[in-house]
């Protein structure tokens, strides 16, 4: 292993800048999730059979869909977040890559902001491009499905955002999945009551713009809390391993 | 430009920039100490009262039985575990007050290499420095053939064996100017060869002044190898 | 201060301690509960509207302050837990939060069986209703994650980044279940809302919260207690306190 590439030995004093060490983050992160497809799909797949599963377990009357149906996106797309969340730091704790990126030299709540920022790409934006059609299938008029997929897009990421404070809370411990569901779904109540409101409020023709600004200020609050969070509970999981 | 303007570089004294005479005093002065160390796992005392000195140009061996405590150790010296009592101290000042510049220094290889599985060994090495140290792809290369992954720097790490993809992780000693490593287990599934040449260089990085600590069960014939044996503390 | 501050870290002293509070706040609690809920069932007035049925917030009402006040509470030694990794706080959080969990229960149970009498149905998705829910599933997080880290430290840590998302949180779940709840059913009968309660009947139910929060603290001492025993029983003073006194 004599190479010539190594460098002398001396105190570092450079270092990567902050912004590329992110960028790096995200772009490990949506490498990986492209070769496992599965995890884009599968939650995606699971999204549409539980929409599915309201017309024929409750009642397929376009009346009773139209009044529903913003509610049961919110609920199966809330679902289908859960899912995916236990996947956000798993695989790397197994695999020993999420112990290097507590040792990179920059903040980790930054980084974990980018590994966020990845999943959600993979995981929330589907399910954001996905409504509409199920929308159409739930009868939904032009408008809501509109506002729909507008609450959705500010909503989702804030459920990621909350759940990855969970995913990393339950790290070490042994069938986490569903203990990570008793946590963060409490949590989750505001945004899903103001995601279905706002579409609610839309059909009745009420404005809906403070309810857009409601939700964008629960994304606010969640981008500049949770990645604190998470990072704190990665130690304590990591800690503990 | 100085040093000392730079961000994460505020744990050292004020006004100091390291110069030749600087960079020469630390070639004595221990890099990483650890002053009455205590740690306790599952109401089992591990060590106590253990003091480190972690010395550039030096090896230091952590031995001792299965369970005494070695992997914890280590990680408790990268600063990955914090179930202990006692003081870090990295280059005489509190560790938790210089953790930027700390972790600049510090290249840590684990029981679990951190290679992802999906991705390609040059993949995996490109996203392993990004955090670090920028390197045109040459050479990461050449770390990879280096490392004995000439022809495989673009299959899936799925497809490679344990001890392949160990190499993997253990292409960025042939990259790394961290001053510090520590190294568990980093010969698990190495094979003889392979281990021979990771001896050399771990030999040639003493003599170039980098500071070493690792466990391993491989008989390590290395010269001036300090050793630190757990497991007599109970 | 700083002194004292470092002693009420300290499990052993913290133990001493207890032992010479909790008669007085056991006989104290026990006295203002049992006053309160004795004048409030069987002396206060009727309630004119809704008859003999409104005393059940004698019951009620303490357990469903109390449980939101715990949380509260466990929050703030949560903060301690992360920021002084003190010990006690972190025994506390254990120690409290089925506590919480429990009276959360009550106050719920208590407000669908006056629910029935009032609005007709064991259950209504009233706003209060919904919130005190939600706070018993965050109990029960926080009592599930805390039993599912084996390693203590590890456990009350991550518990206490838990509790501290909560609370950060409850505001604004309460928030969203009143307007959540005025956009699903406007005008609903508010029972507790009446500025005009008697005196013959607040101060009873203020009896009870005061005897309540008392009994709370005599219960939170004692289960303390018995965790810091556990935690500690390997150390000295715990195997002197179970050898018998001659033998000492």
């Amino acid at each position: 292993m004599n190479v010539k590439v190594r460098p002398a030995i001396t105190l570092a004093e450079r270092t990567v800048s902050v912004p590329s060490a992110m960028i790096a983050v995200l772009r490990r992160d949506l490498q990986v999730s492209f070769r496992q497809s599965q995890d884009i799909f599968n939650p995606l797949l699971f999204f549409v059979m539980v929409v599915a599963l309201f017309p024929l377990g409750v009642s397929p009357e376009v009346e009773f869909l139209r009044q529903a149906g913003s509610g049961i996106l919110w609920v199966a797309a809330l679902l289908a977040t859960l899912l995916a969340l236990d996947h956000l730091y798993r695989h790397d704790f197994d695999d020993g890559t999420l112990e290097q990126m507590m040792l990179q030299p920059q903040p980790l709540f930054l980084l974990v902001l980018a590994k966020t920022l990845a999943h959600w790409l993979v995981t929330g934006l589907p399910l954001v491009l996905l409504a509409p059609v199920l929308g159409v299938m739930v009868h939904l008029d032009g408008n809501s499905i509109g506002i729909l997929c507008l609450t959705l897009l500010i909503g989702t990421p804030v459920l990621s955002l909350i759940g990855s404070i969970g995913a990393a809370l339950t790290l070490g411990v042994r069938a986490g999945g569903i203990l990570l569901s008793l946590l963060v779904i409490p949590l989750y109540i505001p945004v899903l009551i103001f995601g279905t409101g706002t579409v609610m409020a839309a059909a009745e023709g009420a404005p809906v713009g403070a309810y857009l600004a409601l939700m964008g200020a629960f994304l606010a609050l969640a981008l500049t809390l949770a990645p604190f969070a998470s990072a704190a509970a990665l130690k304590i999981s990591l800690s503990s391993s | 430009m100085c040093p000392a303007l730079m961000p994460g570089s505020f744990c050292r004294p004020f006004g100091q920039c390291p110069s030749a005479e600087r960079y020469g005093a630390l070639m004595s002065e221990p890099l990483l100490q650890a002053v009455d160390l205590h740690c306790e796992r599952d109401d089992r005392l591990l060590f106590q009262g253990l003091d480190i000195a972690i010395v550039p140009g030096t090896i230091t061996r952590v031995e001792g039985p299965n369970g005494s405590g070695k992997t914890t150790l280590l990680r408790i010296l990268a600063g990955l575990h914090d179930g202990y009592s006692g003081d870090i101290l990295w280059r005489t000042q509190r560790r938790a007050r210089c953790r930027e510049e700390f972790l600049r220094n510090l290249l840590y290889i684990g029981h679990r290499p951190g290679v992802k599985s999906l991705l390609t060994p040059l993949e995996n090495l490109r996203a392993l420095m990004a955090g670090r140290q920028r390197h045109p792809d040459k050479n990461l290369r050449a770390a990879l053939d280096g490392s004995g992954l000439g022809g495989f720097h673009d299959v899936p790490c799925q497809n490679l064996s344990a001890g392949q993809q160990r190499r993997v992780a253990l292409a960025r000693l042939l990259i790394s100017d961290e001053p510090l490593w520590i190294l568990d287990e980093a010969f698990t599934a190495i094979d003889f060869q392979g281990v021979g040449r990771l001896e050399q260089l771990l030999a040639q990085r003493v003599v170039n002044g980098g500071a070493v600590v690792l466990t391993t069960h491989h008989p390590l014939a290395l010269s001036g190898m300090q050793r630190l044996q757990l497991g007599q503390a109970a | 201060m700083w002194q004292f501050f470092h002693k009420l870290g300290s499990p052993r002293w913290f133990y001493g301690i207890a032992n010479r509070f909790m008669p007085w706040l056991l006989v104290m609690g026990l006295v203002l509960t049992l006053a309160g809920i004795v004048w409030g069932l069987a002396f206060a007035p009727q309630d004119y509207l809704q008859g003999n049925s409104y005393r059940i917030i004698f019951i009620h009402v303490p357990s469903a302050f109390l449980a939101q006040s715990i949380y509260v509470m466990m929050a703030s030694a949560a903060l301690v837990t992360l920021v002084w990794h003190m010990k006690l706080a972190d025994v506390f959080v254990k120690a409290v939060a089925p506590v919480g969990a429990v009276l959360t229960f009550l106050a719920l149970f208590t407000g669908s069986v006056w629910g029935k009498p009032t609005w007709g149905t064991w259950w209504i998705w009233d706003a209060r209703l919904t919130s005190m829910l939600i706070l018993l599933f965050l109990y029960f997080g926080v009592i599930a994650l805390g039993s599912a880290i084996s390693d203590a430290k590890s456990s009350a840590r991550a518990v206490a980044v838990l509790v501290l998302v909560g609370v950060v949180n409850i505001p604004i779940i309460k928030y969203s279940v009143e307007w959540w709840n005025t956009l699903h059913q406007p005008a609903t009968f508010k029972l507790t809302e009446k500025p005009t309660m008697p005196a013959e009947m607040w101060v009873p139910l203020l009896l009870v919260v005061l005897g309540l929060y008392l009994l709370f603290g005599w219960l939170a001492f004692y289960r303390m207690q018995t965790e810091i025993l556990d935690r500690e029983r390997r150390t000295q003073w715990v195997k002197a306190l179970n050898k018998p006194q001659g033998a000492a």
